[in-house]
């Protein structure tokens, strides 16, 4: 049961890359506006082939815009995770390997990070600079390395005192070489799962802070976007909510179960 | 135990003083201050004055100290938008979002406490998966879209809420309910994996060779030990929880400090953006102080840490 849910998982998540990267050569212009066919519903509420899953409030084909949403969302959740765990990595690497007074910087700097409030800060940071899509990968890199660091720091710890560690240490390795060659292969393994749960945390936080009206700059189809412009209309039109909440709902689900069947199969062996 | 709890505020204060100098410098990231005071159809003689009126042009460190010092003394300046002290506007609007903070905590804890227990006493069955299922998926669910369905569902549909405002205490059902979803899931597992490890250790098996009831031994000693570590995350998920409250205030359009902080960062205001970024630093930080000082007090083990 749980292998299949890691199945499920993978998938979904599978779909979902594959939607991004070929997908919006099979459907229409997310751009293309036609003030006429405004606020279609889609195919199962009485709407027609033209559009399966309706328009919205500017005509745009919601299929297209869902199809190019993903590809933004996984943009962004990966290369969010990946800069947030090479901040994070290093940082927790680097604390636990050396410990003493090296250990209680790094701690005093994740301390301080997790006292920030996250979205209030992310959104000054995006408004001050200005919204586009490399400043919503930074500003969520930048704040979201705090889980990495965490558990690089930990598993570090428990790696220092292993036997093959003081062999190298004994050989004449130097510290840059064990931690690049003989510490960060040994905790890689639990920091793919971090990295699963990261890349959800930031698809979830762009969408929120598309919401808001400070994240991916519109007329770029972000699902958080498209669910704050279906916000005027979602209490004739629900649907216009509902398509792109779903959609975000089981990318991150697909995500977090792709994550425990991970962990599963490492704690497996 | 002194021992830990001195190093414990030293920490505390040193992350103190970093969160002011970056609430500080967060306002000044984007360049001049005086620009956006001024507004963009300013002339520059317009925006000179009022670099000088708000002191604007003085070297940064003074100007800094110029504001620590002052926001010491409970002064944070006055709102560009409002034209009014900051310290009044959060004053008005802290106890809301303490308000919906306090219930968000009550409302996950209440869900998440027995839904662990009844997952940790069914190991390994089919309830257990189920419930653990159920998290899983709550765990994905966006909370900002699962506001808009409640405010669709409960709201309009079935009328039996309001969808917005705050006119009664009705007015914080659907908003404390959702800010509490997202800590449920994490709080529903620790208590689950709390509990069973309780009841695998020896005093449960003493107590159950005593013949205590089944009852009395999951309620009263079982559950006790596995909900202390709970208690003590759930200060941590609080201070989450009022920071995640920008959003839900903003949705449920609830006068809280969080709506009142997404206002001030849309039109500029920083002196109001810097503000209630501090205060909720500060609550989490003394939440996260409170939280550790709950676990040495319950699990002398962590005293000599």
């Amino acid at each position: 049961m749980r292998r299949l849910a890691g199945w499920l998982g993978a998938v979904i998540v599978g779909g979902a890359l594959l939607a991004a990267l070929i997908g919006p050569s099979f459907v229409q212009d997310p751009f293309a506006q036609d003030i006429m066919q405004r606020l279609h519903p889609p195919l199962w509420l009485g709407g027609d082939r033209a559009h399966w899953l309706g328009t919205d409030a500017l005509g745009r084909d919601y299929l297209a815009r869902l199809v190019y949403g993903t590809r933004i969302s996984l943009l962004i959740g990966v290369a969010a995770a990946s800069t947030s765990g090479l901040i994070g990595v290093t940082l927790g690497v680097v604390g636990g390997y050396f410990g003493g007074w090296v250990d209680d910087a790094v701690l005093f700097v994740i301390t301080c990070r997790l006292s920030l409030p996250f979205i209030l800060v992310a959104l000054a940071v995006v408004s001050a600079v200005g919204s586009s899509l490399g400043v919503v990968v930074l500003t969520l890199g930048l704040l979201l390395w705090d889980r990495f660091a965490v558990v690089a720091r930990v598993t570090t710890m428990q790696i220092r005192t292993l036997d093959y560690i003081a062999a190298a240490r004994a050989a004449g390795a130097s510290s840059g070489y064990i931690l690049l060659r003989e510490v960060l292969p040994n905790v890689a393994p639990y920091l793919a799962v971090v990295l699963t749960l990261e890349v959800a945390l930031a698809i979830l936080l762009e969408a929120v802070l598309s919401f808001l009206g400070l994240g991916v700059p519109p007329p770029l189809p972000s699902w958080g976007l498209m669910i704050a412009e279906g916000h005027d209309y979602m209490f004739f039109e629900p649907w216009v909510i509902t398509i792109p909440g779903v959609a975000l709902f089981t990318l991150v689900l697909g995500i977090n179960l792709l994550g425990d069947g991970v962990q599963d199969w490492l704690r497996r062996g | 135990m002194s021992r830990f709890l001195l190093r414990r505020a030293v920490l505390a204060a040193l992350v103190c003083l970093t969160v002011l100098i970056m609430s500080f410098a967060l306002t000044r990231i984007a360049g001049d201050p005086a620009m956006a005071v001024a507004g963009p159809q300013a002339t520059a003689e317009d925006v000179a004055l009022i670099r000088t009126a708000y002191g604007l042009d003085r070297p940064l460190p003074i100007q800094f100290f110029d504001w620590a010092s002052a926001v010491l003394h409970g002064d944070f300046g006055r709102s560009y938008l409002f034209r009014a002290p900051v310290a009044e506007l959060v004053r008005a609007r802290l106890p809301v979002t303490l308000t919906l903070g306090a219930l968000g905590i009550a409302c996950a804890l209440l869900i998440a406490l027995p839904i662990g227990v009844i997952a940790a006493l069914n190991e390994g069955r089919l309830l257990d998966r189920l419930l653990m299922g159920v998290a899983l998926l709550g765990q994905a669910v966006p909370s900002f879209w699962l506001a808009l369905l409640l405010i669709i569902g409960v709201g309009l549909r079935l009328q039996w809420l309001p969808i917005g405002g705050l006119d009664d205490w009705t007015g914080y059902i659907l908003p404390a309910f959702v800010l509490s979803f997202s800590a449920i899931p994490a709080l529903m597992r620790l208590t689950r994996s709390g509990m069973i490890e309780a009841l695998r250790a020896d005093y449960i098996r003493t107590a159950r060779a005593s013949g205590l009831s089944p009852w009395s031994i999951v309620l009263r000693h079982a559950a006790r030990n596995a909900a202390m570590p709970v208690v003590a995350i759930a200060a941590v998920q609080l201070g989450f929880m009022l920071g995640g409250s920008i959003v839900v205030e903003s949705v449920f359009a609830l006068p809280g400090l969080g709506a009142l902080a997404y206002e001030s960062v849309t039109k500029n205001d920083f002196p109001v953006v810097q503000a209630v970024v501090l205060i909720l630093a500060l609550l989490y930080i003394g939440l996260t102080l409170l939280a550790d000082l709950l676990n040495a007090v319950l699990d002398p083990r962590l005293r000599r840490a």
